[in-house]
């Protein structure tokens, strides 16, 4: 039980997380000490964290999505969450925490590209900076 | 002295003849809905039901007159479908006083104290009748009033499908908590089942937008963007955009557009459609 880890996947410049169990506080903890730790090590452009298995929801998970994001983008690293059920968006409107500054998308493969194209944004933001 | 059950079992025919004469002869009963016969039938079998009902008690909540208040339920659901209004029904038990009040007379004779205490046992009971037929048929419009209120909600939500990826929902009505409720339930469910990166929400059937409608039309836009897929809100008319930015609602995170027409072509630009007329140059 205290060993239980949420896997990180790594797939070139982008970390995959699926969260198929139910969460509780020290898994959540761990995610995100293990997740920033992967980014830096590797030196990760986008976190994508799959919840399609989730049906349930409560605020603490819901917060800790949130961190995750905050986390990962000062680690300059882009965030989405893809595959949620419509139970648990309802859920989460109605705890009033609608996520913001978190990109969705509905499930993996639209969410690969989604990273890809905000990565290719942000490398042109990037050059115009420069320049 | 004899008991009211006593007096309606003596004087039953009587008493059906009379209550009969005293229906057919009200001003309100209107012609051809219902035969003589048939409602000769109606005055028999209830008074029947009564007289066998109060030879245990008179309350006419207790067992003994189930049979009495189906009887009453079962005549009461006819006539509303029959076409007769409540007034008409509620003569129908309320006729029966005129006879029983003249049967408990004869009975008593110069008794006046008797006189009374009969009078009122009768009147007490036909006027219990004649308030659990109103229930009844307060029950059977209840009945109606709620399967209409959930028709008209299933109703109301139509997912329509657009273009591949492209989900419409023309709203129509006023937006409540409960319907609300149930186009998101329907909008998510359609935006997982055909894997819509768009959906768009119609508002021209709003007839107002008031702040609650305004936070019902937010969630649901963020229930979409949590799924992941793209909320487009359009026909907004010229006075919904008014009063949306008079009452100070920020809308500024999602999109409007002023017809479907004009959110369909934004719809089809993000998905990277691009349409054109064959032969224009």
């Amino acid at each position: 039980m205290s060993d239980e880890r949420i896997p990180i996947l790594r797939m070139g410049d982008y970390l995959l997380v699926s969260i198929q169990v139910d969460m509780h506080d020290k898994l959540a903890v761990r995610l995100q000490e293990d997740l920033t730790e992967t980014i830096s090590r590797h030196v990760s452009k986008g976190v994508m964290i799959d919840i399609s298995a989730l049906d349930l929801v409560d605020s603490f998970v819901g917060r800790m999505i949130a961190n995750i994001s905050a986390m990962a983008r000062i680690l300059d690293a882009k965030t989405v969450l893809v595959g949620m059920r419509p139970a648990v968006a309802i859920t989460l409107v109605e705890l009033g925490l609608s996520l913001p500054g978190v990109s969705t998308a509905l499930n993996v493969e639209r969410g690969m590209a989604l990273l890809r194209k905000q990565l290719e944004r942000g490398e042109h933001a990037d050059e115009r900076h420069a320049q | 002295m004899a008991s009211l059950s006593d007096l309606i079992s003596k004087n039953q025919n009587a008493l059906i003849e009379a209550w009969t004469r005293e229906l057919l002869g009200n001003p309100t009963k209107s012609p051809g809905r219902i035969t003589d016969a048939e409602l000769r039938r109606q005055t028999h079998s209830l008074l029947q039901l009564i007289a066998s009902a109060l030879e245990s008690n008179d309350d006419v909540a207790s067992p003994a007159w189930q049979p009495t208040r189906e009887f009453l339920e079962e005549t009461s659901r006819s006539r509303v479908l029959q076409g007769f209004d409540w007034a008409e029904i509620a003569t129908f038990i309320f006729s029966l006083k005129k006879p029983l009040f003249a049967v408990v007379r004869d009975a008593c004779g110069r008794d006046s104290n008797e006189l009374a205490d009969r009078t009122w046992q009768a009147s007490r009971l036909v006027d219990e009748l004649g308030l659990h037929t109103v229930r009844t048929l307060q029950k059977v419009r209840d009945a109606v009033i709620n399967r209409q209120q959930t028709e008209l909600l299933e109703l109301s939500t139509p997912v329509v499908k657009l273009w591949e990826g492209v989900l419409a929902l023309p709203l129509i009505g006023t937006l409540d908590s409960a319907r609300t409720q149930v186009v998101m339930e329907s909008l998510l469910k359609a935006i997982v089942d055909t894997n819509s990166e768009t959906a768009i929400l119609d508002i021209t059937g709003v007839p107002t937008v008031d702040t609650l409608v305004a936070q019902h039309l937010m969630r649901t836009v963020t229930a979409i963007r949590l799924m992941g897929a793209d909320c487009i809100i359009s026909g907004v008319r010229p006075q919904i955009a008014q009063t949306i930015v008079h009452l100070g609602i920020d809308l500024t995170d999602i999109s409007t557009k002023a017809t479907l027409a004009d959110a369909l072509s934004l719809a089809l630009k993000r998905g990277g459609f691009v349409v054109t007329r064959r032969g224009a140059s």
